[in-house]
């Protein structure tokens, strides 16, 4: 195996199949990124530190989990390289690695809506909100707009009835097993 | 009539009900039947593809292949599921992926706005259209995954998309022009990053009142729920005044085929449309 094979460049895309390489370091991703404010390390810098196989930093940055997947980057990017796509890559990577990550709310958030997933099908919105605020300890945040909602209709108190329970529990197994090898 | 399956997902059973409720009330005026997919599941949303890619495409495809034992259109009204259908379509035609379901990717899958625009339903909505909204300036806010990434969505214009203008256009209204038509208003980060939805949504809020719009119109759930419960909290921390109606699209079809329940629909709304409405003489 060469150098540019065991690389993080490489890794990222063979599960992206997408050219990091090709990115000259023109900016326009940051640059019409609505959340670069809040992040940690610019998407072309990132960009930048794949290339530098700096994978530690990468993964442990605020900006994986910033990023909302809005795709302004991937759609301006002169040289087509979906940005979007390979933040994705990264946080499955990050997940994977078991890296400390950047920011410590967003990915609760995502485990406790693919909890509610895996026990319910659907996500029923309320429950998902209990049990993100178990987690965070923040029950106190949003709990007057939760009444305004309420009052209009739209909570639903319990969770839809569904009939695909085995074929998301098979769904789910297989997801585990392949987070336990890696 | 034209018989389409439908998938709802999981927020038009919950925060988004007044987007299904006017769905179901336009697609019945226009003679339109929804057959809901049976034993649909949630389509993974942000969190799956966040967190392991083949997670998201199977479940995904669980349910594209429940959809695929009709021949029938999917109408999807969420672009959060639109987006990872389209997705899952890609891997299975492009790159010969394998479902674990018996997902072939035949079925064609429709984003709600983009089946509302197809020609003949807009004559039909010419044809039946009874209350124009005369006078009624609308910001039509598209948000992100309505129309991006085009790979995905086939929008050719996603930098400044129309189609829900002349939507509006043909329901009487107004579509004002302004320049925050397809920018980001934080999404799923409301729960974990609401700093982030409020500084997004206010700017797209800020830019519709400047642009002079008497509400907005979107057909995305989260452009308007966040869009919707935060100017409360925005407007005491920037003392601006917004007062800003955020409306699905099929709320205003609705209006202007005259349905009878446009009221309730309403009703569920944080920031109530009834009074810019009616102080256009819309009700």
């Amino acid at each position: 195996m060469n150098e540019l094979e065991n690389s993080f460049l490489s890794e990222i895309h063979q599960a992206s199949g997408e050219t990091i390489q090709d990115c000259y370091q023109c900016q326009k991703c940051s640059a019409g990124c609505p959340v670069a404010y809040a992040m940690d390390i610019l998407p072309n810098q990132i960009l930048r530190h794949i290339q530098y196989n700096h994978r530690e930093k990468v993964l442990s940055s605020k900006t994986i989990w910033i990023c909302a997947s809005c795709y302004a980057c991937s759609v301006r990017c002169p040289n087509n390289i979906d940005i979007a796509k390979i933040m994705d890559t990264l946080r499955n990577i990050a997940i994977r690695s078991g890296v400390k990550p950047g920011e410590k709310e967003i990915p609760v958030f995502h485990s406790v809506f693919l909890d509610t997933i895996k026990s319910k099908g659907r996500i029923h919105e309320l429950s998902l909100i209990l049990q993100f605020k178990t987690k965070t300890r923040d029950f106190l945040k949003d709990a007057g707009l939760g009444w305004k909602m309420y009052k209009r209709g739209k909570i639903k108190l319990l969770p839809s009835k569904f009939g695909g329970g085995k074929e998301i529990k098979e769904i789910f197994n297989t997801f585990e097993e392949s987070q336990k090898k890696s | 009539m034209k018989e389409v399956s439908y998938y709802p997902g999981c927020s038009l059973h919950g925060t988004a009900r007044e987007y299904d409720e006017s769905i179901r009330g336009v697609s019945s005026l226009l003679g339109i039947q929804l057959h809901e997919l049976e034993d649909w599941t949630c389509c993974g949303a942000s969190s799956a593809h966040c967190t392991d890619e083949e997670l998201a495409f199977e479940l995904a495809a669980r349910n594209l292949a429940i959809a695929e034992k009709s021949d029938r259109d999917l109408l999807v009204p969420c672009v959060a599921c639109y987006s990872r259908f389209k997705t899952a379509e890609k891997e299975i035609k492009e790159h010969s992926r394998k479902s674990h379901f018996s997902y072939q990717g035949k079925v064609h899958v429709e984003y709600a706005l983009d089946f509302f625009c197809n020609e003949p339903i807009l004559e039909e909505v010419k044809k039946k259209r009874n209350k124009p909204l005369s006078g009624l300036k609308v910001a039509c806010y598209y948000g992100c995954l309505t129309v991006r990434p085009p790979k995905m969505t086939g929008i050719k214009e996603y930098e400044n998309p129309q189609h829900m203008d002349q939507l509006m256009e043909l329901l009487g209204a107004e579509p004002i022009p302004w320049s925050y038509k397809t920018d980001c208003c934080g999404a799923s980060l409301v729960m974990t990053r609401t700093d982030i939805v409020r500084k997004l949504s206010q700017k797209v809020l800020s830019m519709a009142k400047e642009a002079e719009a008497d509400c907005l119109v979107t057909g995305c759930t989260m452009c308007q729920a966040n869009l919707d419960t935060r100017q409360g909290e925005l407007e005491k921390e920037t003392g601006e005044k917004y007062d800003l109606p955020i409306l699905y699209f099929t709320e205003l079809m609705g209006l202007a085929l005259g349905h009878k329940d446009a009221k309730k629909w309403f009703g569920r709304h944080i920031v109530n449309p009834v009074k810019v409405l009616s102080a256009k003489g819309l009700m």
